[in-house]
């Protein structure tokens, strides 16, 4: 459901993404590794349509995002690093703009919509908060709801358990499992217990190029015995 | 364009959620008034007008529009929402118009505050409602052109002390070609022809004729053109 062609993208001398290609299948849950400054965010910027591609191209269901960018975001569900969202504004608030933006007008369509988000993140205990107020595992998950607000078929999730708590991460991690049965998912990350937790597709990306793009398992059996990590360092040993 | 809704709504609903707006209404009131009080001789000069309410106008704006609109795109860049709203369905137009129309609508609102001082000026005498009219309606296209320039110098940068900063001295330029003392001293360099064309792009030369109740559709289209202009750069400078 995802096509990547070629993506390059620089900035100043140093080419962040050079050439990435893959493709991302609906069930597919992507974990996408590699070493900080690899590209990986840049990549993810690049599909979702807020970085413009050097050169390249990234499709969703069959659009070009360099074509028609604002058709491509109707479709994704994106949860950018660090989950940014309007501060002062209460969860609910929030989620009614987003669910607004994405075309549920009436202010019935926009309550369902608002509560099925906050019931699959279990939001519910803060949704009368401002999104200021509350803690680094909530606000991870007022990102998830808004990315998953207008039920996406692509999700594209950049450190979805980025600086949550082990059960914060475990709750994240089956969340992403659950809705992943029928949508093509992306995520970043640098845990490796990750990708053995939940993708079924490992790509690994070291200095802008692509240098594994496996299974889990095959990636385990290029060194039988070795942990995650191990595998990991040798591949991306040149990006230091 | 039925995007610009949501956005516009959130942006202006945006300034009653934090003290922003009424610390804004609060001065903006106190400022205006007070200079036509106490430096306009607003009782004084024994006339049923507002002459010396809207006489400070130009050097008021100077500040306080900077001071409202230096947030509106470098706030966004800070705290990374910026990814969010244009990974949204909307164009970076959209995005544009929604909080640049938001912003104004609150300008607006800031000048409307002064209507009581219109009902004193028509309980102790009997004004020109024309006049008055036509001066209101300036001010607000005034106000829309400052903004257009603050919009713009906020979008160039995430810092919002230099978006403040830049924004003065633009629309210190933009004010003082069309300021008699300074077209004075460009007199006595430049050809009388060139210091009216350089008045021409003056904030004050174009809002004299609206404070005489004239609404000379040039003045009109000067303020709309400067906002269309800015904004159109605007735009470029976030697809950039």
């Amino acid at each position: 459901m995802i096509e990547v062609k070629g993506l390059v993208k620089t900035y100043g001398p140093k080419r962040a993404v050079n050439g990435v290609s893959f493709r991302v299948n609906r069930g597919d849950i992507l974990g996408f590794l590699g070493p900080n400054g690899a590209g990986k965010s840049t990549t993810m910027k690049m599909i979702t349509g807020f970085l413009r591609p050097d050169s390249g191209t990234a499709t969703v269901d069959g659009i070009d995002v360099t074509v028609d960018p604002v058709a491509v975001k109707g479709k994704l569900g994106y949860l950018p690093e660090s989950a940014p969202a309007y501060p002062e504004m209460t969860v609910e608030e929030f989620l009614g703009f987003i669910a607004e933006v994405r075309g549920f007008r009436s202010a019935t369509a926009r309550g369902a919509q608002v509560d099925r988000a906050i019931g699959l993140t279990h939001l519910s205990p803060v949704r009368k908060q401002t999104i200021e107020t509350l803690s680094k595992g909530f606000k991870q998950r007022v990102g998830f709801a808004q990315a998953l607000l207008h039920d996406p078929g692509v999700l594209v999730l950049d450190e979805p358990t980025d600086g949550l708590d082990p059960n914060q991460k475990n709750e994240v991690r089956s969340l992403i499992k659950a809705m992943a049965v029928d949508k093509a998912v992306i995520l970043s990350t640098h845990i490796l217990e990750e990708v053995d937790a939940i993708c079924n597709r490992v790509i690994i990306i070291s200095q802008g190029k692509v240098v594994a793009d496996e299974t889990p398992a095959s990636l385990h059996a290029r060194k039988p015995g070795a942990r995650l990590d191990e595998i990991f360092r040798t591949l991306t040993a040149s990006d230091v | 364009m039925t995007q610009i809704s949501p956005i516009f709504k959130r942006e202006f609903f945006g300034y009653f959620r934090s003290p922003v707006a009424y610390v804004f209404l609060v001065v903006f009131s106190v400022a205006s008034i007070g200079l036509a009080f106490f430096v306009g001789g607003f009782f004084k000069a024994n006339q049923a007008t507002m002459q010396s309410y809207f006489t400070f106008y130009p050097w008021l704006f100077l500040f306080l529009i900077p001071a409202a609109g230096m947030r509106l795109w470098s706030e966004e860049k800070r705290t990374g929402t910026v990814e969010l709203l244009f990974t949204l369905p909307i164009t970076t137009l959209e995005a544009v118009l929604g909080k640049f129309l938001a912003a104004w609508a609150f300008l607006t609102l800031a000048i409307l505050l002064s209507l009581p001082l219109a009902g004193t000026v028509a309980y102790l005498g009997s004004p020109d409602w024309g006049v008055i009219a036509s001066t209101y309606f300036g001010g607000v296209l005034m106000a829309g052109s400052y903004l257009g320039v603050c919009s713009l110098t906020s979008a160039l940068t995430k810092n919002q002390v230099i978006s403040f900063v830049i924004s003065v001295v633009a629309c210190l330029g933009l004010l003082f070609l069309g300021w008699s003392v300074f077209s004075e001293v460009l007199g006595s360099i430049f050809p009388v022809w060139l210091v009216d064309l350089l008045s021409n792009f003056s904030f004050i030369t174009h809002f004299d004729a609206f404070t005489k109740g004239i609404i000379d559709p040039k003045d009109v289209v000067f303020f709309l053109s400067l906002m269309g202009f800015t904004l159109f750069l605007n735009v470029v400078a976030l697809e950039r």
